[in-house]
């Protein structure tokens, strides 16, 4: 039977995420069908349409869609959910809070955040904190998996299916938007980005954070992450904490710059192809998973690291 | 109005797991064991609201061995009035306690379910979407703020893209994240105080809920290890080197 992969959109242009997601959702199996379900959402629904792998995309289109809130879109998801045998997300702020609830009201598990497909019935994910990996094979007929993007390439663009409109689901009115407060900025997208720089508890505040690392970002076209602290602290914004109960990300580079290593922040970066660790203390855990460690004070280097680019 | 707020048992967050010699899961013996730091997070902001007036009784419960009854009592000493403790020594996976709460909440009908948004043994991140699903509840998670109002909460929840805020009707499950609150540290005179308020026992198998794993653990393996690489002694150096070496600049 075949995979439904809820995309991940914000009604203009489709997640890099869901293109990985569909290369999880490829090893799993062939029959591949994306739900952009949304408000006014052709552009995302356009541009699933041209991924490579995908059979048919399903563009469901209605107000209470608008703002991911969890009960319309889940009764959607139920609604079609007859035809498939896996639904499969990527592992995102909307997928984690809607998978579980279609999950529940289907009455199977879900397999959460997946990073690596066994068999399509056999994965692989992380528990405690990435300190040892599980192999799980689920039992239920219907599996639904969150996936963990950052451990898959992004499919290609590479096809041309059609798109076919279908019915939300009567909203169940429990939950209304408000507002949002969504931050907009140039730099690319932490989960995708290739290069990442991080800011823990030594930045100090906000103004030391915008002023050490930011120009640093710029100059490499990264992304910018933080350490729990750094966001508790209110020095960086709460989307870019990086961690086991943050993101996760896998870039080329993660420049970590006065963050300890605890095994909580390792869990979302731990997986980068190289990392750099800048902290003036030589004995920081960070530098056990270091490639490039350099013992100095961020506030003396990382100016100088921006004029050297 | 009366708030729910489900706790687990597990271990420390301090404590680096071992994975056992031969991948039939994680070494949990003589490991230092805590209760889950979010519900710890839902434990307070339970109490605050009790505090403010604004909910008149917090029940704190949990489903495991005989030894989460020291969980229950780190939320009775934080201010939870009394405890419920779902007693059984399987497994219970995220689908099977949220099923449990199904069961719980029906006796009890709380106007509020205040669940962690993950529990950091088994990063599920699964069970209070699925125990909103189950009660046909309105459901807020990941929230860093919660405004309760007649009938109803505005809660502010982290997103991938930083905040949304949303309204719910109540009854409702929120979920709740790091930022909502810093947990108190519970004084010595309410430990003491703890020890003697009421805690229900049951047994799980005694609900009548079906609670085998639909998950079968085939291994549980250590994650690939990183070596440590080298130290640099200046910024020129790790130029250099992420140049040359690593062909990432
Ligand atoms: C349930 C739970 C979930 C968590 N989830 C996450 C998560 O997702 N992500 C996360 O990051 N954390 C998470 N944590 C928190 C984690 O345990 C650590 O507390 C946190 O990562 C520490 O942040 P830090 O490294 O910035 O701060 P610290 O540990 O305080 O480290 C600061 C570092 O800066 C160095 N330093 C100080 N001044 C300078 C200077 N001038 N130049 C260079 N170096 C300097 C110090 O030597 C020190 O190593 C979680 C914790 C819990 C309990
Ligand atoms: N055995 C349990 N007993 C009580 N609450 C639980 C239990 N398991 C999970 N929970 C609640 O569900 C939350 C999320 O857990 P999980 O879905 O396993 O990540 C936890 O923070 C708890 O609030």
């Amino acid at each position: 039977m075949a995979i439904l992969l809820l995309a991940e959109h914000d009604n203009r242009t489709l997640s890099d995420q869901t293109a990985r997601a569909l290369t999880a959702a490829r090893e799993i199996g062939s029959e591949i069908h994306v739900l952009v379900a949304g408000k006014d959402a052709n552009a995302a629904a356009g541009e699933a349409a041209k991924l490579a792998g995908v059979s048919k995309v399903l563009l469901a289109d209605s107000d209470a869609l608008a703002n991911n809130l969890a009960e319309p879109l889940a009764a959607l998801i139920v609604s079609i959910a007859g035809g498939y045998d896996t639904i499969i997300a990527a592992a995102t702020a909307s997928a984690k809070n809607v998978m579980p609830r279609v999950a529940a009201l289907l009455d199977v598990a879900q397999v959460s955040e997946i990073i690596a497909v066994v068999s399509p019935d056999t994965f692989k994910r992380p528990i405690y904190a990435g300190n040892a990996i599980q192999t799980v094979q689920t039992t239920d007929a219907k599996k639904v998996i969150t996936v963990r993007a950052a451990a898959f390439q992004p499919s290609d663009a590479g096809g041309s299916v059609a798109i076919e409109a279908v019915q939300a689901a009567a909203d169940p009115g429990l939950s209304s938007f408000v507002k949002d407060a969504i931050s907009s900025s140039d730099r690319p997208e932490l989960t995708s980005a290739k290069i990442v720089i991080s800011g823990g508890r030594a930045l100090g505040s906000s103004e030391k954070f915008k002023e050490v690392i930011l120009p640093v970002a710029e100059k490499l076209g990264a992304a910018v992450g933080a350490s729990r602290a750094a966001v508790d602290a209110g020095y960086a914004p709460n989307d870019w904490q990086v961690g086991q109960t943050g993101k996760v990300v896998a870039p080329q580079l993660y420049i970590a710059c006065g963050i300890s290593g605890a095994i909580q922040h390792l869990a979302g970066m731990k997986d980068s192809k190289f990392i750099v660790a800048i902290n003036k203390d030589a004995d920081a855990p960070i530098f056990q998973v270091a490639d490039y460690g350099l013992v100095a004070d961020l506030f003396d280097v990382l100016p100088e690291f921006e004029k050297a680019l | 109005m009366k708030v729910l707020v489900p706790v687990k048992r597990v271990v420390d967050f301090n404590v680096k797991i071992r994975v056992k010699p031969d991948n039939s899961g994680v070494d949990l013996a003589n490991v230092k064991m805590a209760i889950n730091p979010f519900d710890e997070i839902s434990v307070e902001a339970a109490v605050r609201l009790k505090e403010a007036g604004q909910a008149t009784e917090v029940v704190a419960v949990s489903i495991g061995p005989a030894k989460a009854e020291e969980t229950l009592r780190s939320a009775l000493a934080m201010g939870a009035d009394r405890a419920i403790l779902i007693e059984t020594d399987d497994t219970v996976e995220p689908l099977a306690v949220a099923k449990i709460l199904k069961c719980v909440a029906d006796t009890e009908k709380p106007g509020l379910i205040i669940v962690g948004k993950q529990a950091i043994d088994d990063d599920s991140n699964q069970t209070g979407q699925m125990l909103a699903a189950l009660l046909g509840w309105a459901q807020a998670t990941f929230a860093s703020k919660i405004e309760l109002g007649d009938q109803k909460a505005a809660v502010t929840r982290e997103v991938d893209g930083g905040l949304q805020t949303i309204e719910v009707k109540l009854p409702a499950v929120v979920t709740t994240d790091l930022r909502l609150n810093e947990p108190r540290y519970a004084s010595l005179p309410n430990i003491m105080k703890a020890k003697k308020k009421p805690i229900e026992k049951r047994i799980a198998a005694d609900l009548g809920v079906a609670t085998a794993p639909r998950l079968k653990v085939l291994k549980t393996e250590e994650p690939a290890t990183r070596k440590a690489g080298i130290k640099v002694t200046s910024v020129g150096e790790l130029i250099e080197k992420l140049r040359s070496e690593a062909g990432v600049l």
